[in-house]
């Protein structure tokens, strides 16, 4: 009913016509978050700031980028770095936070699969993360186009060319992406698009939608143990704080999310400020020539092991094998058969798996980095077939694995 | 019951004109992603071939991409000659022989290096190589570098132009539509 009476604060006034006590308590106050957990858990938060750094950064930028091939590359390089007051700043807050942003999506998926965190009703929560990893992948991917350098170009002009499929030769396909014969104003234009407003809205939603996922299973916790946290949540608001396996989202568990925060973004400003040579690739200060391919094209570290996948085949193998590899951490959830939604160290073989998993993605990616030849090569293809190896054989040993 | 197919009418009537609606928006949008006109019409290049010398790779600049043109030597007219594949790909003009290719690897569209002395090209980014007629060597690339459409006039050659030699070497599958 909407009878409303004369407010006595504020807050009252708000309350009556927002329900703003209801929104706290169902968003956090009465949000549960078991205890048993580690700061691995705190990784979420770490990402959300770190896409709001993105976002501010991104916002700065904006106001001096421009999205034309003739002077796109001035723009960055000259306005923002030299002539802009804190340029600089803005432009190695962004490049280093798309970098590390990646880094943080890892530990996240590697979390979520070591503690089984994909299982028995968090289905959702995997799909909708992995949805956007693939989101966030297109958003770094068309953001590197920007600067308009050697490696923007030759980037677009390699992975534009991946959507002639192979031997379909669906040559028509990849002009009408790129709007043009080879990358040119149209790509640049349309990259742009896709990088300050289609992306970054698609990742909103997805956000709010991965937010969503987790209201009904929760979180997870260290030992995979099933809670029920009506009960737990009763003790807990009984005054049981210390029987209660669970505690509030906000204030109780934010205080330990944004310490770690904390530690992260000490981290993250040392980048910004002594290292963030590591995110600008010495071969996009030279402007794009599509008459001259760099003698070298590899993309960032985060795209390495994919592309280590698809290095060492012929062509429409390789294609097969990158695209498998694009899809096939989305079907985890479906290809684990085991009752056990547990952490990886009590369902013993798949223990095993989980390590030669990371450490094949760290070995694709070191590969992906160096030169295709001799032994890196071979290191390589024995890496990417052992990639391949583990997700057919994940089902079969999933199926075995005995109830805990 | 009145009521509600009345209002089963109304949904389906939204319905017919949600799709029609959504077709034509993906329609438009599908066009408005297309090349421009402009950029279409910019895609012809005319080469003067008299200006070439044996075994020195030109770049030259077709669609906003590179071509290789390469003339050939007598020892390399000699081994082309011998080679029915190396044959197909060599383009005579007046009574010289020409390499005329994309300058960009069948692969992944880098663009391969040239090396005088072995006749050969080598691509940077994933190892694959051609001999000097185009022809590939050494995998990953699935095929020699791609013919673009050409037209040959006098002493003249035009890219973008479909002549009767560049219609034979698409009908024998010596090229693809570039």
């Amino acid at each position: 009913m909407a009878h409303f009476t004369k407010a006595t604060s504020l807050h009252d006034w708000l309350n009556q016509r927002l329900a703003v006590d209801t929104l706290r308590r169902v968003l956090a106050k009465e949000y549960w978050i078991p205890k048993d957990i580690n700061f691995l858990w705190a990784m979420g938060m770490v990402l959300a700031i770190t896409f709001g750094l993105l976002l501010v950064s991104g916002i700065f930028l904006l106001m001096y980028y421009q999205p034309n091939v003739h002077t796109a590359f001035d723009s960055v390089n000259y306005t923002i770095m030299k002539e802009v007051e804190f340029g600089w700043l803005w432009r190695h807050v962004h490049g280093v936070a798309a970098s590390v942003v990646f880094l943080i999506i890892y530990i996240h998926m590697f979390t979520g699969i070591y503690y089984g965190s994909y299982k028995k009703g968090r289905e959702m929560i995997w799909l909708s993360g992995m949805l956007l990893f693939v989101s966030f992948s297109a958003e770094a991917f068309s953001g590197y186009m920007l600067p308009w350098g050697q490696m923007s170009y030759w980037a677009g002009m390699v992975i534009t060319n991946l959507f002639s499929l192979g031997d379909l030769h669906m040559n028509g396909l990849v002009e009408w992406i790129r709007g043009d014969y080879v990358p040119g104003q149209a790509f640049l234009n349309r990259f742009f698009m896709l990088h300050v407003l289609l992306m970054p809205l698609i990742i909103m939603a997805l956000i709010g939608l991965h937010f969503g996922t987790l209201r009904i299973p929760h979180v997870n916790n260290q030992e995979g143990e099933e809670i029920d946290f009506d009960e737990e949540a009763a003790k807990y608001k009984a005054g049981n704080k210390k029987e209660s396996k669970v505690i509030a989202f906000a204030n109780d568990f934010m205080a330990k999310d944004m310490f770690v925060v904390s530690i992260f973004l000490i981290f993250f400003f040392y980048l910004v400020f002594y290292h963030y040579d590591f995110a600008m690739d010495p071969v996009n200060f030279d402007p794009a020539d599509g008459l001259k391919t760099p003698a070298h094209i590899y993309p960032e570290w985060y795209f390495l092991w994919s592309y280590e996948i698809l290095r060492p085949f012929s062509t429409n193998v390789g294609l097969m094998a990158f695209g498998f590899a694009q899809v096939i951490f989305l079907l985890l959830p479906f290809l684990d058969k085991s009752p056990n939604a547990k952490p990886a160290h009590k369902r013993g073989i798949f223990k095993v798996w989980f390590w030669v998993l990371l450490a094949d993605m760290i070995v694709l990616t070191a590969m992906g980095k160096l030169p295709p030849e001799g032994a890196f090569s071979t290191i390589g293809f024995v890496a990417a077939l052992v990639f391949i190896g583990l997700w057919v054989i994940l089902p079969i040993i999933t199926k075995m694995e005995k109830e805990v | 019951m009145k009521n509600s197919s009345r209002r089963g009418f109304m949904g389906k009537a939204f319905g017919a004109v949600a799709g029609v609606g959504a077709v034509a928006s993906l329609y438009a949008m599908k066009k408005t992603w297309d090349p421009l006109p402009s950029v279409k019409a910019a895609g012809f290049t005319t080469l003067d071939m008299s200006v070439y010398s044996g075994n020195k790779l030109v770049t030259e600049k077709w669609r906003g991409k590179p071509i290789f043109v390469l003339k050939y030597t007598p020892d390399m007219v000699k081994k082309a000659e011998s080679d029915p594949k190396m044959k197909a790909r060599t383009i005579k003009i007046g009574n010289d022989y020409f390499m005329i290719t994309l300058g960009l690897c069948t692969h992944l569209g880098c663009i391969p290096g040239y090396n005088a002395d072995d006749h050969s090209f080598l691509c940077a980014c994933h190892g694959g190589q051609y001999d000097f007629s185009g022809d590939v060597t050494k995998a990953p690339p699935p095929r020699g570098l791609d013919i673009p459409p050409f037209k040959i006039d006098g002493m003249k050659v035009v890219l973008g132009e479909e002549g009767p030699e560049y219609k034979k070497m698409l009908q024998d599958g010596v090229t693809l539509r570039a």
